[in-house]
């Protein structure tokens, strides 16, 4: 009883003195930042960045050029710049993750930060405000290629993309970060994330679309497991009904929502060499 | 403060810290050694939480690292100076060190100067760094946030001579003021010259440990006169066995003050008497670190038998 009094005292003179330091917790706000800035202050991170607006460019001007006049519509100029983004916004967020444990710099950041699970919290809203940022950047591109390339062509502008369908666009690329992202929980190495990306999205969906067609017992159970299709619906607009909405949770929950619970729990426990 | 306690940890079987106990204090310079392998670094990964442990643990200013609301103002870690991005220039790494721990990033430049890197050397990548300099960033990160304690692991490591010496008089500085600090290494000279207390393992065990100036002060007497063989006789005669050593002196493991008497009464004249202390740490250790070699071999056989 007396030992414990006496320790519970030692440890309120340490936590008044941290409090007369200013010793406190970092808010998870300043964690994002931190987290944002170790995206892009990388020569690596800064042309990934800078390769976002890049492509979207030259999406844009090869639209202009080889798309039919009757094509020169947003849509096709969303296609056009939503494909490269598909690729680099997933590579992105697999790094985000991965290059503490490919470059050890993991070591400095869960010393300074021990609770794993804030940093990783911080990485994934880091990742998100990118993904949104840059899916702003590329419509707006869309845009101008849009009015540029009507212009030229000497036709009036077609929208055809409306609110809703933008915002599908918005969440199916943030879907594809979410896989990488998860990805690189899982694999805590960046090349075999990055192979494993491109396998799961090119690899596995030519399977499984194979299976459906072979299998007639698959084709009912596709939609269900197979992340692509639903992120395609989603590029597509085609997510409507409540089925589909089902058959987007039943896939993220496989292809995200386990990964990172898993990932996550086995990260915490590990050792960072 | 940092209370090390029963701790151990054991990968798949085998046990690379064993029932490791001891505790660096404030004010002093705690030297942790032993040789590659013996479970240094793992002991130290323990300590600020990258690792977990068996069985034990360990308490650093009272509470257990992990539960610290910002460790980096309070314990300054440098395990590994090579693990940082390469891609990020110094700068950037530091910016990075006080902005995840609420710090103004005004810190940096002054830090910066603290180690010695040069503005134009802060703005390279760290790829381009040779070991020193990645040792003085290391350094550096550890410094940032102004803690109490300090925990390095091999900070001399690819450092100069000069870098040595420099690094000597910032730890010296850091103890005086009441820092704790808490530093492994091989190389035996450093931790001789700037470590108060000791701990020293040997396949994960704490083969010993406590003040340097107790540890080393059994090492017995250098002592050489005119005519060595009459005065080796003289000692035998007297019980003391003292054997050559080298050009024209003999090493007893008796106290100086003895063997000064012994030679007094028998009216040798001593050309020299002192305390063999140099080479004491190194002699201890390997002694120390043999024994637990020896150990280990017989504790294999026996399980092969």
């Amino acid at each position: 009883m007396t030992t414990q009094t006496a320790g519970r005292a030692d440890l309120d003179t340490v936590s008044t003195e941290r409090a007369d330091r200013g010793i406190c917790a970092t808010p998870t706000r300043h964690l994002v930042d931190v987290e944002l800035r170790k995206m892009f202050d990388t020569r690596s991170g800064f042309w990934l960045l800078i390769s976002i607006g890049a492509l979207a460019v030259v999406a844009t001007a090869a639209a202009i050029i080889f798309a039919p006049e009757s094509e020169l519509s947003y849509d096709t100029f969303a296609k056009a710049i939503g494909f490269p983004m598909t690729l680099v916004l997933p590579i992105i967020a697999i790094l985000a993750v991965t290059s503490e444990w490919s470059q050890r710099s993991g070591l400095t950041t869960f010393t300074l930060v021990p609770s794993r699970g804030r940093v990783i919290a911080a990485k994934a809203v880091a990742a998100l405000i990118v993904g949104i940022a840059s899916m702003l950047v590329a419509f707006a591109i869309g845009a101008i290629g849009t009015v540029a390339g009507s212009a030229i062509a000497g036709v009036d502008p077609v929208w055809d993309i409306g609110f809703a369908h933008a915002a599908h666009i918005v969440l199916g690329n943030l879907v594809g970060m979410a896989i990488g992202f998860a990805l690189g929980v899982v694999l805590r190495n960046s090349p075999a994330a990055i192979v494993g990306y491109f396998v799961l999205s090119f690899v596995l969906s030519g399977i499984l679309v194979l299976l459906a067609q072979v299998r007639e017992s698959f084709t009912d159970l596709q939609p269900w497991v197979d992340w692509n299709f639903t992120q395609v619906a989603l590029f597509d607009g085609r997510t409507s009904s409540a089925q589909e909405w089902a058959q987007l949770g039943s896939t993220s929950l496989i292809w995200i929502v386990i990964p990172l619970v898993v990932g996550v729990a086995m990260l915490r426990r590990s050792e960072v060499k | 403060m940092i209370r090390v306690d029963h701790l151990t940890k054991s990968y798949r079987g085998v046990t690379a810290v064993d029932d490791v106990s001891f505790c660096a204090r404030a004010g002093r310079v705690t030297g942790f050694l032993g040789p590659n392998g013996a479970g240094k670094s793992t002991t130290m990964r323990i300590m600020v939480g990258l690792s977990t442990a068996t069985a034990g643990h360990v308490d650093v200013l009272g509470s257990r690292y992990v539960d610290l609301p910002n460790p980096g103002r309070e314990i300054g870690v440098l395990l590994d100076a090579s693990a940082q991005h390469a891609g990020r220039t110094g700068r950037e790494i530091l910016e990075l060190a006080a902005r995840t721990m609420g710090l103004p990033v005004s810190r940096v430049p002054e830090t910066l100067r603290r180690v010695s890197l040069t503005e134009k050397e802060a703005d390279r990548r760290v790829r381009t760094y040779s070991l020193g300099m990645r040792q003085r960033l290391g350094i550096a990160t550890a410094l940032i946030g102004d803690p109490g304690v300090l925990v390095l692991d091999e900070p001399a490591n690819g450092l100069d001579p000069a870098g040595i010496r420099w690094m000597r008089d910032v730890l010296r500085e850091f103890a005086d003021q009441g820092g704790t600090v808490l530093l492994s290494s091989h190389l035996l000279h450093e931790i001789e010259v700037i470590a108060d207390d000791l701990v020293v393992i040997g396949n994960g065990r704490v083969v010993a440990q406590g003040a340097k100036h107790d540890l080393l002060s059994t090492s017995g007497t250098v002592v050489a006169s005119s005519d060595n063989a009459r005065l080796a006789a003289t000692l035998a005669r007297a019980g003391v066995k003292a054997t050559p050593e080298g050009a024209g002196s003999l090493t007893t493991s008796a106290d100086p003050g003895e063997v000064g008497r012994i030679a007094l009464t028998a009216g040798i004249a001593l050309t020299e008497l002192r305390r063999a202390d140099s080479a004491g740490l190194e002699e201890m250790f390997l002694l120390l670190t043999a024994q637990s070699q020896r150990e280990s071999h017989s504790r294999h056989a026996g399980e092969a038998a």
